[in-house]
């Protein structure tokens, strides 16, 4: 599955064999131990020959490498017919010679035993079918069916010791199916033999849900993911659940993405979430999540991007109805090919079950924006921690393909919610909190951002208003009387309003008294300017007629002493100096 | 045990064969050889003139294991009188043997 990582691995590492079972090769980095014998054990029921079945049929059709089983269980009919429900086409493999099947009937009841024998015949026909097909995969399964067959165990145990043996020598990769003992791995402690890699499958009840697990019980020389990891088997075979992170090397994209809110937008610092992270909103029923979502879809297939929204609430019609109804128009979308709606009871499958059908149609839909609608809904079908390594896995799987997920998580309205989901919330990016608020009789909604990883993001609640054409984001109205929303916030701000036109009003008063004031007083200059200047004028005017009058009498005067002097000369001087002072009193 | 030898023949002429054994062997081991030696010695015994037993070396013959699902070596096959019966081992047990034959009630 993975061969460019396994051609990375140096010579001196173990080599591996890939199975090509979904999952598997990511939990032993790589695959069985290769040319040497892997014993998977486990009770019945548990999948243990479809397991070596996936195991052969993967290595014929993508590895190359031909496969042979020998089955003390079920014929080459029987098997073929088992797996042809996933898929697997034994027959057509047996007939390229790809796959060779050897039915070995055992019965005891058929069987004496009388003195010492050994199972070289056994031997005989696993070499034949090896030969016949060239044989690089060995399934043996079920040892158990040998050990019921004959009687005489100290044989039996020293032959497969030879045999494992006689594996190794040949270079085979082998898988063994034990059935799981009591108190030990398998029922005769044939992990005492097989000492390479031991698998455990298990299955397993709890409320009333059926979970299948695997687990690496040991594995020599390398190292391996040591969980119990869920396993189904499904259409296509077996589906190993990893952790996929288990290094967390998701790489972290700088792109943004539009939350289709532009008020929301801004809250995030302009540009929305980060691409490639995890949102989840969590709200009380009826605070708009699913609004939230389609409008996140909705921006995201407008820009010709693909969507997945699976739906554990609503039906795929119900949530177009619903949206058209805020004004967005999800149908369009749905018959561009853009959206997928995936919607499920939540109860009707097991929490695994959900996971792989989810990780199936993210992998066959290929979208970069995934939509959760309720994560909650699946708290039903399973335990809170499975939910959370559900969760974990989801979050792991989209993060590794860089979608975009949003997940909306329905909260009890009494529910402190940073005690509830804690939990939840490590493993998310972002995450937007929508409330009701109750004031005034009414209950309208609030919003705010609870974290958001890498973005500087607001603080502050928002009025989340669902309008005919989707949805607004208003500030508070933060005042002396404390928060207020709805109509206590649309009569505050009328009263605001109207408390504003009133100073407006009170200032173009003022402004108009200082007017009318201004020019009475420039009136008063313009006056006393005019009355300046008439008397100015005035005086210019006396000041004139005196100088008229001055000379006036210069020329009388000197028009008098002329003809004095033409009479009398002596009287002369007397009167001059007389009429002198008597003119200019 | 004659090397080799698929098949061996013992047939009186009075008698129609009654009992046919197949010994399946790999190669001449001793478990082999004394698997033959104590076949012979029962059948001389208990069934003289009255059968005959084939011997085939799934080393020579691997193909036929599957026939007869032979898992074991050595491992006696009664073939004839039906049903089928299998004995496992160098027939060294001649108390089971017999029982194995059905010549020799089970308890």
């Amino acid at each position: 599955m993975k061969k460019s990582r396994r051609s990375a691995f140096s010579p001196e590492t173990l080599p591996k064999c890939p199975t090509g079972i979904q999952g598997l090769d990511e939990i032993t980095f790589g695959g069985l131990p290769k040319g040497r014998p892997t014993l998977v054990c486990g009770g019945p029921g548990c999948g243990k020959t479809l397991l070596g079945m996936e195991f052969l049929v993967r290595g014929a059709t993508e590895f190359d490498e031909p496969g042979v089983c020998i089955s003390f269980e079920e014929t080459a009919e029987e098997l073929a017919r088992n797996v042809a429900s996933l898929g697997f086409d034994v027959d057509g493999l047996i007939a390229s010679k790809k796959l060779a099947i050897d039915y070995v009937f055992i019965e005891r009841s058929l069987i004496e035993e009388a003195g010492e024998y050994d199972l070289e015949a056994l031997f005989v026909r696993l070499a034949l079918a090896i030969d016949s097909v060239g044989a690089k995969r060995v399934v043996l399964d079920s040892l158990e069916s040998l050990f019921a067959g004959l009687a005489n165990e100290s044989i039996l145990r020293s032959e497969l010791r030879r045999m494992f043996r006689w594996l190794k020598d040949r270079n085979l990769t082998a898988v063994i199916t034990a059935e799981r003992g009591e108190g030990d791995l398998t029922r005769y402690g044939l992990e005492e033999y097989i000492s390479d890699c031991v698998i455990l499958l298990d299955h397993r009840v709890t409320d009333t849900i059926f979970t299948r697990r695997m687990r690496i019980v040991k594995y020599r020389g390398s190292t391996h993911g040591t969980n119990e990891f869920p396993f189904l088997i499904e259409d296509h075979g077996i589906s190993v659940l990893p952790v996929t992170s288990l290094e967390l090397k998701h790489t972290a994209s700088e792109e943004r993405v539009s939350t289709g809110i532009p008020a929301l937008d801004t809250m995030f610092g302009g540009d929305g979430y980060f691409r490639g992270s995890s949102i989840l909103v969590s709200g009380t029923a009826g605070t708009g999540k699913t609004t939230l979502a389609a409008h996140f879809v909705n921006a995201a297939c407008s820009r010709g991007e693909r969507c997945i929204y699976f739906s554990f609430e609503e039906s795929a019609g119900q949530v177009v109805r619903n949206m058209r109804s805020v004004g967005i128009d999800l149908k369009r979308w749905l018959d561009k090919g853009l959206l997928r709606f995936h919607a499920t009871r939540a109860t009707s499958l097991g929490i695994e079950m959900h996971l792989v059908k989810m990780h199936s149609a993210v992998n066959e839909f290929d979208p970069s924006i995934v939509v959760v609608d309720p994560v909650t809904a699946l708290l039903n079908s399973s335990t809170q921690s499975e939910t959370r390594g559900m969760l974990l896995r989801m979050v792991d799987l989209l993060k590794a393909k860089q979608i975009t997920a949003l997940m909306n998580t329905l909260t009890h309205g009494a529910d402190p919610l940073e005690q509830s989901q804690v939990d939840i919330s490590s493993l998310v990016d972002a995450w937007l909190f929508l409330r009701d608020i109750e004031t005034g009789g009414e209950r309208n909604r609030g919003m705010y951002i609870l974290k958001a990883r890498g973005l500087a993001h607001s603080n502050q609640i928002r009025e989340f208003l669902l309008t005919s054409h989707g949805v607004e984001l208003r500030d508070l109205y933060l005042g002396p009387a404390g928060m207020l929303t709805g109509s206590a916030r649309v009569a505050q701000e009328a009263k605001e309003a109207a408390e504003a036109g009133l100073l407006r009003q009170g200032i173009e008063k003022q402004e108009l008294i200082r007017d009318r004031k201004r020019k009475a007083i420039e009136a008063q200059i313009a006056a006393l300017q005019l009355e300046l200047e008439t008397e100015v004028q005035e005086s210019k005017q006396v000041l004139a007629q005196e100088e008229l009058r001055l000379s006036d009498l210069d020329r009388d005067r000197s028009a008098m002493a002329k003809s004095r002097s033409l009479n009398a000369g002596t009287r002369e001087s007397g009167r001059k100096s007389g009429n002198k002072a008597g003119g200019r009193a | 045990m004659p090397e080799g030898a698929p098949e061996r023949r013992r047939k009186t002429p009075e008698e129609p064969v009654g009992w046919e054994l197949r010994l399946y062997v790999a190669g001449q081991t001793s478990e082999s050889l004394q698997a033959f030696a104590n076949l012979k010695r029962i059948c001389e015994e208990h069934l003289a003139g009255n059968y005959r037993i084939e011997v085939i070396d799934l080393l020579k013959n691997p193909q036929l294991a599957a026939g007869d699902q032979i898992l074991a070596i050595p491992t006696l096959v009664r073939r004839l009188p039906e049903p089928v019966r299998k004995i496992i081992g160098t027939l060294a047990d001649t108390e089971r043997v017999l029982v194995g034959l059905d010549l020799r009630p089970r308890g």
